[in-house]
Protein backbone atom coordinates (compact mmCIF):
# COMPACT_ATOMS: atom_id res chain seq x y z
CA UNK A 1 0.00 0.00 0.00
CA UNK A 2 2.62 2.54 -1.03
CA UNK A 3 0.02 4.88 -2.50
CA UNK A 4 -2.09 4.85 0.65
CA UNK A 5 -3.28 8.32 1.62
CA UNK A 6 -4.82 8.39 5.10
CA UNK A 7 -8.24 9.94 5.51
CA UNK A 8 -8.29 11.85 8.77
CA UNK A 9 -11.38 13.58 10.14
CA UNK A 10 -10.87 16.34 12.70
CA UNK A 11 -13.66 17.30 15.10
CA UNK A 12 -12.69 20.69 16.47
CA UNK A 13 -14.27 23.38 18.61
CA UNK A 14 -15.18 26.71 17.08
CA UNK A 15 -13.46 28.89 19.64
CA UNK A 16 -9.98 27.46 20.03
CA UNK A 17 -8.84 24.75 17.64
CA UNK A 18 -10.78 26.03 14.63
CA UNK A 19 -9.29 29.49 15.18
CA UNK A 20 -5.93 27.82 15.81
CA UNK A 21 -6.16 25.96 12.50
CA UNK A 22 -7.02 29.28 10.87
CA UNK A 23 -3.88 30.76 12.38
CA UNK A 24 -1.83 27.87 10.97
CA UNK A 25 -3.05 28.92 7.54
CA UNK A 26 -2.54 32.66 7.95
CA UNK A 27 0.93 31.95 9.35
CA UNK A 28 1.68 30.04 6.11
CA UNK A 29 2.65 26.91 8.02
CA UNK A 30 2.43 23.88 5.73
CA UNK A 31 0.79 20.71 7.03
CA UNK A 32 -0.63 17.44 5.73
CA UNK A 33 -3.68 17.91 3.52
CA UNK A 34 -5.24 14.60 4.58
CA UNK A 35 -7.31 16.18 7.29
CA UNK A 36 -10.94 17.20 6.91
CA UNK A 37 -11.94 19.66 9.59
CA UNK A 38 -15.46 19.66 11.00
CA UNK A 39 -16.32 22.64 13.18
CA UNK A 40 -18.40 22.25 16.34
CA UNK A 41 -19.68 24.85 18.77
CA UNK A 42 -17.77 23.21 21.63
CA UNK A 43 -15.96 19.97 22.43
CA UNK A 44 -18.86 19.25 24.75
CA UNK A 45 -20.98 18.90 21.61
CA UNK A 46 -18.78 16.20 20.08
CA UNK A 47 -20.86 13.08 20.56
CA UNK A 48 -18.99 9.77 20.67
CA UNK A 49 -21.37 8.50 17.96
CA UNK A 50 -19.83 11.00 15.54
CA UNK A 51 -16.47 9.29 15.96
CA UNK A 52 -18.02 5.91 15.25
CA UNK A 53 -19.80 7.31 12.19
CA UNK A 54 -16.49 8.73 10.93
CA UNK A 55 -14.89 5.27 11.12
CA UNK A 56 -17.97 3.71 9.53
CA UNK A 57 -17.78 6.14 6.61
CA UNK A 58 -14.18 5.33 5.83
CA UNK A 59 -11.98 7.47 8.08
CA UNK A 60 -8.63 5.90 8.92
CA UNK A 61 -7.88 8.32 11.71
CA UNK A 62 -9.68 10.89 13.84
CA UNK A 63 -8.54 14.03 15.63
CA UNK A 64 -10.67 15.49 18.41
CA UNK A 65 -9.49 18.86 19.63
CA UNK A 66 -10.70 21.84 21.61
CA UNK A 67 -9.83 24.53 24.12
CA UNK A 68 -7.36 23.85 26.91
CA UNK A 69 -8.94 23.15 30.31
CA UNK A 70 -10.12 26.40 31.95
CA UNK A 71 -10.24 28.13 28.53
CA UNK A 72 -13.65 26.86 27.38
CA UNK A 73 -15.85 29.56 25.86
CA UNK A 74 -18.75 27.97 27.73
CA UNK A 75 -16.71 27.52 30.92
CA UNK A 76 -17.04 23.76 31.33
CA UNK A 77 -17.75 22.09 27.96
CA UNK A 78 -14.24 20.71 27.64
CA UNK A 79 -14.22 19.35 31.20
CA UNK A 80 -17.37 17.39 30.44
CA UNK A 81 -15.83 16.27 27.14
CA UNK A 82 -12.71 15.10 28.94
CA UNK A 83 -14.71 12.76 31.19
CA UNK A 84 -16.64 11.48 28.20
CA UNK A 85 -13.45 10.75 26.26
CA UNK A 86 -11.89 8.94 29.22
CA UNK A 87 -14.92 6.64 29.36
CA UNK A 88 -15.16 6.29 25.60
CA UNK A 89 -11.49 5.37 25.30
CA UNK A 90 -11.85 2.74 28.01
CA UNK A 91 -14.90 1.25 26.33
CA UNK A 92 -13.25 1.20 22.90
CA UNK A 93 -10.14 -0.46 24.34
CA UNK A 94 -12.41 -3.06 25.93
CA UNK A 95 -14.12 -3.74 22.60
CA UNK A 96 -10.88 -3.85 20.64
CA UNK A 97 -11.43 -0.74 18.53
CA UNK A 98 -8.03 0.74 17.68
CA UNK A 99 -7.73 3.92 19.74
CA UNK A 100 -4.21 4.57 18.39
CA UNK A 101 -6.08 6.00 15.43
CA UNK A 102 -7.79 8.65 17.50
CA UNK A 103 -5.81 11.69 18.66
CA UNK A 104 -7.25 13.81 21.44
CA UNK A 105 -5.64 17.20 21.91
CA UNK A 106 -6.03 20.69 23.28
CA UNK A 107 -5.08 23.37 20.75
CA UNK A 108 -5.72 27.01 21.59
CA UNK A 109 -6.41 29.83 19.11
CA UNK A 110 -2.79 30.96 19.50
CA UNK A 111 -1.24 27.55 18.80
CA UNK A 112 -1.14 27.48 15.01
CA UNK A 113 2.15 25.62 15.05
CA UNK A 114 0.83 23.03 17.50
CA UNK A 115 -2.13 22.32 15.19
CA UNK A 116 0.20 21.65 12.27
CA UNK A 117 2.20 19.38 14.56
CA UNK A 118 -0.88 17.48 15.79
CA UNK A 119 -2.09 16.89 12.23
CA UNK A 120 1.34 15.88 10.93
CA UNK A 121 1.98 13.47 13.81
CA UNK A 122 -1.46 11.89 13.40
CA UNK A 123 -1.12 11.52 9.62
CA UNK A 124 2.36 9.98 9.97
CA UNK A 125 1.03 7.54 12.57
CA UNK A 126 -1.95 6.56 10.41
CA UNK A 127 0.34 6.15 7.42
CA UNK A 128 2.34 3.62 9.44
CA UNK A 129 -0.79 1.84 10.73
CA UNK A 130 -2.27 1.66 7.22
CA UNK A 131 -5.96 1.78 6.33
CA UNK A 132 -8.36 0.70 9.06
CA UNK A 133 -9.09 -2.60 7.33
CA UNK A 134 -10.73 -4.49 10.21
CA UNK A 135 -13.36 -1.78 10.80
CA UNK A 136 -14.04 -1.40 7.08
CA UNK A 137 -14.45 -5.17 6.77
CA UNK A 138 -16.94 -5.12 9.63
CA UNK A 139 -18.99 -2.42 7.90
CA UNK A 140 -18.87 -4.17 4.52
CA UNK A 141 -19.76 -7.51 6.08
CA UNK A 142 -22.79 -5.88 7.69
CA UNK A 143 -23.99 -4.59 4.33
CA UNK A 144 -23.70 -8.14 2.95
CA UNK A 145 -25.62 -9.49 5.95
CA UNK A 146 -28.47 -7.13 5.17
CA UNK A 147 -28.62 -8.16 1.52
CA UNK A 148 -28.68 -11.80 2.59
CA UNK A 149 -31.46 -11.22 5.12
CA UNK A 150 -33.70 -9.29 2.74
CA UNK B 1 -40.60 -15.61 53.83
CA UNK B 2 -43.19 -15.00 56.47
CA UNK B 3 -41.67 -11.76 57.79
CA UNK B 4 -41.89 -10.30 54.27
CA UNK B 5 -45.53 -11.39 53.88
CA UNK B 6 -46.49 -9.99 57.29
CA UNK B 7 -44.83 -6.66 56.52
CA UNK B 8 -46.41 -6.43 53.05
CA UNK B 9 -49.85 -7.26 54.45
CA UNK B 10 -49.45 -4.64 57.16
CA UNK B 11 -48.47 -1.95 54.66
CA UNK B 12 -51.43 -2.74 52.42
CA UNK B 13 -53.95 -3.06 55.27
CA UNK B 14 -53.18 0.27 56.90
CA UNK B 15 -53.05 1.86 53.42
CA UNK B 16 -49.43 3.05 53.77
CA UNK B 17 -48.93 1.78 50.23
CA UNK B 18 -51.29 0.87 47.44
CA UNK B 19 -49.09 -1.72 45.74
CA UNK B 20 -46.33 -4.07 46.80
CA UNK B 21 -43.90 -5.03 44.04
CA UNK B 22 -42.34 -8.40 44.77
CA UNK B 23 -41.87 -11.91 43.43
CA UNK B 24 -44.34 -14.77 43.24
CA UNK B 25 -44.00 -18.29 41.90
CA UNK B 26 -45.32 -18.66 38.37
CA UNK B 27 -47.15 -21.78 37.10
CA UNK B 28 -43.91 -23.43 35.95
CA UNK B 29 -42.11 -22.67 39.19
CA UNK B 30 -40.06 -19.74 37.98
CA UNK B 31 -40.21 -16.56 40.01
CA UNK B 32 -42.08 -13.76 38.31
CA UNK B 33 -42.80 -10.18 39.34
CA UNK B 34 -45.98 -9.68 41.35
CA UNK B 35 -47.91 -6.47 41.90
CA UNK B 36 -49.97 -7.02 45.04
CA UNK B 37 -52.76 -4.53 45.72
CA UNK B 38 -55.01 -6.74 47.86
CA UNK B 39 -53.74 -7.56 51.40
CA UNK B 40 -55.28 -11.04 51.14
CA UNK B 41 -53.02 -11.85 48.20
CA UNK B 42 -49.82 -10.94 50.04
CA UNK B 43 -49.52 -14.65 50.92
CA UNK B 44 -48.23 -15.38 47.43
CA UNK B 45 -45.06 -13.31 47.90
CA UNK B 46 -41.85 -15.30 47.86
CA UNK B 47 -38.18 -14.60 48.19
CA UNK B 48 -35.55 -17.24 47.40
CA UNK B 49 -32.64 -17.86 45.02
CA UNK B 50 -34.99 -17.89 42.02
CA UNK B 51 -35.79 -14.21 42.56
CA UNK B 52 -33.08 -12.53 40.51
CA UNK B 53 -34.88 -9.91 38.45
CA UNK B 54 -34.19 -6.25 39.25
CA UNK B 55 -37.69 -5.06 40.15
CA UNK B 56 -36.69 -1.38 40.18
CA UNK B 57 -37.37 -1.34 36.44
CA UNK B 58 -41.12 -1.16 37.21
CA UNK B 59 -40.83 1.91 39.42
CA UNK B 60 -40.68 4.26 36.45
CA UNK B 61 -43.48 2.56 34.51
CA UNK B 62 -46.64 4.64 34.30
CA UNK B 63 -48.94 1.64 34.80
CA UNK B 64 -47.35 0.92 38.18
CA UNK B 65 -46.83 4.53 39.27
CA UNK B 66 -50.52 5.29 38.68
CA UNK B 67 -51.62 2.72 41.28
CA UNK B 68 -50.29 4.94 44.06
CA UNK B 69 -47.60 4.68 46.68
CA UNK B 70 -45.33 1.69 46.12
CA UNK B 71 -43.47 -0.77 48.30
CA UNK B 72 -40.77 -2.85 46.69
CA UNK B 73 -38.86 -5.98 47.60
CA UNK B 74 -35.30 -4.76 47.22
CA UNK B 75 -31.95 -6.48 47.20
CA UNK B 76 -28.80 -4.35 47.08
CA UNK B 77 -28.88 -3.65 43.29
CA UNK B 78 -32.55 -2.65 43.56
CA UNK B 79 -31.78 -0.27 46.44
CA UNK B 80 -28.99 1.28 44.38
CA UNK B 81 -31.35 1.61 41.40
CA UNK B 82 -33.83 3.40 43.67
CA UNK B 83 -31.10 5.79 44.82
CA UNK B 84 -30.11 6.49 41.22
CA UNK B 85 -33.73 7.06 40.17
CA UNK B 86 -34.27 9.48 43.06
CA UNK B 87 -31.05 11.36 42.26
CA UNK B 88 -32.16 11.65 38.63
CA UNK B 89 -35.59 12.89 39.70
CA UNK B 90 -37.44 9.92 38.27
CA UNK B 91 -38.89 8.92 41.61
CA UNK B 92 -40.04 10.75 44.74
CA UNK B 93 -38.38 9.46 47.88
CA UNK B 94 -41.68 9.90 49.77
CA UNK B 95 -43.49 7.73 47.27
CA UNK B 96 -41.71 4.51 48.04
CA UNK B 97 -41.32 2.03 50.87
CA UNK B 98 -38.32 -0.29 50.65
CA UNK B 99 -38.65 -3.87 51.83
CA UNK B 100 -34.93 -4.49 51.94
CA UNK B 101 -33.49 -7.98 51.61
CA UNK B 102 -29.98 -8.63 52.88
CA UNK B 103 -27.39 -10.66 50.97
CA UNK B 104 -28.33 -13.78 52.99
CA UNK B 105 -32.03 -13.35 52.27
CA UNK B 106 -33.24 -11.75 55.52
CA UNK B 107 -35.77 -8.93 55.67
CA UNK B 108 -34.05 -5.67 56.62
CA UNK B 109 -35.67 -2.90 58.56
CA UNK B 110 -35.32 0.08 56.25
CA UNK B 111 -37.31 2.93 57.74
CA UNK B 112 -36.24 5.68 55.34
CA UNK B 113 -33.68 6.61 52.74
CA UNK B 114 -31.03 7.56 55.28
CA UNK B 115 -31.08 4.00 56.62
CA UNK B 116 -30.96 2.66 53.06
CA UNK B 117 -28.01 4.91 52.24
CA UNK B 118 -26.23 3.66 55.34
CA UNK B 119 -26.85 0.05 54.29
CA UNK B 120 -25.60 0.70 50.73
CA UNK B 121 -22.47 2.45 51.97
CA UNK B 122 -21.61 -0.50 54.20
CA UNK B 123 -21.97 -2.99 51.33
CA UNK B 124 -19.46 -4.03 48.68
CA UNK B 125 -20.39 -1.97 45.64
CA UNK B 126 -17.92 -3.36 43.12
CA UNK B 127 -19.06 -5.73 40.37
CA UNK B 128 -20.51 -9.09 41.45
CA UNK B 129 -17.86 -11.70 42.26
CA UNK B 130 -18.90 -14.03 39.41
CA UNK B 131 -18.15 -11.38 36.78
CA UNK B 132 -14.91 -9.99 38.24
CA UNK B 133 -12.80 -12.95 37.11
CA UNK B 134 -14.37 -12.89 33.67
CA UNK B 135 -13.54 -9.19 33.29
CA UNK B 136 -9.93 -9.71 34.40
CA UNK B 137 -9.53 -12.63 31.98
CA UNK B 138 -11.10 -10.67 29.14
CA UNK B 139 -8.86 -7.66 29.71
CA UNK B 140 -5.82 -9.89 29.12
CA UNK B 141 -6.82 -10.51 25.48
CA UNK B 142 -5.16 -8.62 22.64
CA UNK B 143 -7.12 -5.83 20.91
CA UNK B 144 -7.58 -8.02 17.81
CA UNK B 145 -8.95 -10.89 19.87
CA UNK B 146 -11.33 -8.53 21.67
CA UNK B 147 -12.55 -7.06 18.40
CA UNK B 148 -13.20 -10.52 16.94
CA UNK B 149 -14.86 -11.70 20.15
CA UNK B 150 -17.34 -8.82 20.17
CA UNK B 151 -17.95 -9.18 16.44
CA UNK B 152 -18.86 -12.81 16.97
CA UNK B 153 -21.08 -12.04 19.96
CA UNK B 154 -22.77 -8.98 18.50
CA UNK B 155 -23.53 -10.68 15.19
CA UNK B 156 -26.12 -12.66 17.19
CA UNK B 157 -27.97 -9.54 18.35
CA UNK B 158 -31.50 -9.34 16.99
CA UNK B 159 -32.11 -5.76 18.16
CA UNK B 160 -34.97 -6.72 20.46
CA UNK B 161 -33.70 -4.15 23.00
CA UNK B 162 -34.43 -6.48 25.91
CA UNK B 163 -31.19 -5.20 27.47
CA UNK B 164 -32.69 -1.72 27.46
CA UNK B 165 -36.12 -2.79 28.70
CA UNK B 166 -34.70 -4.82 31.58
CA UNK B 167 -32.48 -1.98 32.77
CA UNK B 168 -33.89 0.22 35.56
CA UNK B 169 -31.64 3.07 34.44
CA UNK B 170 -32.88 3.00 30.81
CA UNK B 171 -36.11 4.85 31.48
CA UNK B 172 -36.13 7.38 28.59
CA UNK B 173 -39.53 7.33 26.94
CA UNK B 174 -37.87 8.26 23.68
CA UNK B 175 -34.62 6.36 23.27
CA UNK B 176 -31.97 7.38 20.73
CA UNK B 177 -32.72 4.23 18.74
CA UNK B 178 -36.29 5.41 18.18
CA UNK B 179 -35.07 8.70 16.74
CA UNK B 180 -34.71 8.66 12.97
CA UNK B 181 -33.57 12.19 12.20
CA UNK B 182 -30.70 11.56 12.32
CA UNK B 183 -30.78 7.77 12.35
CA UNK B 184 -27.91 7.08 14.73
CA UNK B 185 -28.51 3.36 14.97
CA UNK B 186 -29.69 1.38 11.92
CA UNK B 187 -33.06 -0.29 12.44
CA UNK B 188 -31.93 -3.56 10.91
CA UNK B 189 -29.81 -5.97 12.88
CA UNK B 190 -26.33 -6.18 11.37
CA UNK B 191 -23.05 -6.69 13.18
CA UNK B 192 -21.81 -3.15 12.74
CA UNK B 193 -25.09 -1.50 13.72
CA UNK B 194 -25.42 -3.87 16.67
CA UNK B 195 -21.98 -2.82 17.83
CA UNK B 196 -22.94 0.84 17.58
CA UNK B 197 -26.05 0.15 19.64
CA UNK B 198 -24.14 -1.64 22.38
CA UNK B 199 -21.51 1.12 22.51
CA UNK B 200 -24.26 3.71 22.77
CA UNK B 201 -26.02 1.79 25.51
CA UNK B 202 -22.83 1.31 27.51
CA UNK B 203 -21.85 4.97 27.14
CA UNK B 204 -25.27 6.17 28.25
CA UNK B 205 -24.95 3.94 31.32
CA UNK B 206 -21.37 4.93 32.16
CA UNK B 207 -21.34 6.05 35.77
CA UNK B 208 -25.02 5.14 36.12
CA UNK B 209 -24.85 1.35 35.89
CA UNK B 210 -25.46 -0.27 39.26
CA UNK B 211 -24.00 -3.67 38.24
CA UNK B 212 -27.13 -5.78 38.56
CA UNK B 213 -26.37 -7.68 35.35
CA UNK B 214 -29.99 -7.60 34.20
CA UNK B 215 -29.09 -6.65 30.61
CA UNK B 216 -27.03 -9.79 30.10
CA UNK B 217 -29.63 -11.96 31.84
CA UNK B 218 -32.43 -10.54 29.72
CA UNK B 219 -30.60 -11.10 26.42
CA UNK B 220 -32.40 -13.88 24.52
CA UNK B 221 -29.32 -14.77 22.46
CA UNK B 222 -26.85 -14.67 25.34
CA UNK B 223 -24.69 -11.67 24.49
CA UNK B 224 -22.70 -10.77 27.63
CA UNK B 225 -23.58 -7.11 27.19
CA UNK B 226 -23.43 -6.58 30.97
CA UNK B 227 -19.63 -6.90 30.70
CA UNK B 228 -19.53 -3.60 28.80
CA UNK B 229 -21.35 -1.63 31.47
CA UNK B 230 -19.56 -3.46 34.27
CA UNK B 231 -16.20 -2.67 32.73
CA UNK B 232 -17.19 1.00 32.68
CA UNK B 233 -18.34 0.74 36.30
CA UNK B 234 -14.84 -0.49 37.14
CA UNK B 235 -13.25 2.33 35.17
CA UNK B 236 -15.51 5.00 36.68
CA UNK B 237 -14.31 3.89 40.09
CA UNK B 238 -10.73 3.74 38.87
CA UNK B 239 -10.77 7.32 37.54
CA UNK B 240 -13.36 9.13 39.64
CA UNK B 241 -13.61 6.99 42.78
CA UNK B 242 -17.38 6.79 42.81
CA UNK B 243 -19.95 4.02 42.56
CA UNK B 244 -23.39 4.75 41.18
CA UNK B 245 -26.43 4.71 43.43
CA UNK B 246 -24.84 5.52 46.77
CA UNK B 247 -26.79 8.65 47.65
CA UNK B 248 -29.90 10.47 46.51
CA UNK B 249 -27.91 13.67 46.04
CA UNK B 250 -25.17 12.46 43.71
CA UNK B 251 -25.03 13.55 40.09
CA UNK B 252 -23.91 11.02 37.52
CA UNK B 253 -20.26 10.96 36.54
CA UNK B 254 -20.63 12.14 32.96
CA UNK B 255 -22.92 15.05 33.82
CA UNK B 256 -20.42 16.57 36.21
CA UNK B 257 -16.66 17.11 36.33
CA UNK B 258 -13.68 17.96 38.49
CA UNK B 259 -11.15 20.46 37.11
CA UNK B 260 -8.33 18.09 38.04
CA UNK B 261 -9.64 14.92 36.36
CA UNK B 262 -6.59 12.88 35.39
CA UNK B 263 -5.99 11.34 31.97
CA UNK B 264 -2.85 10.56 30.02
CA UNK B 265 -3.88 10.51 26.38
CA UNK B 266 -4.79 14.13 25.55
CA UNK B 267 -1.84 15.90 23.94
Amino acid sequence: MSDFEPKVVAFVCNWCTYAGADLTGTSRIKYASNVKIIRFPCTGRIDFMLLLKAFANGADGIIVSGCHPNDCHYTSGNFHAKRRWIMFKELMDFMGVDMNRVTFSWVSAAEGAKWADVVNTTVTKIRELGPYVSYKELVNKSVEEEVKND
Amino acid sequence: MTSLIIRAKELLENKTVQVVIGYEAGPTGVARPAFITDPAKAESLIYDERCVQNLAVYLTKREVKNIGKMAIVATLPVMRSIMMLISEQQLFADNIVVLGISADGKLLDIADNKVMQGYIEKSDLSNPEKYKGLLTEFNKLSPEEKFLYWQKELSKCIKCYACRQACPMCYCTRCTVEVNQPQWIPVKANTHGNMEWHILRAMHLAGRCISCGECGRACPVGIPCHLLTMHLTDQVYNYFKVYAGTSEKMSSVLSTYEPNDKESFII
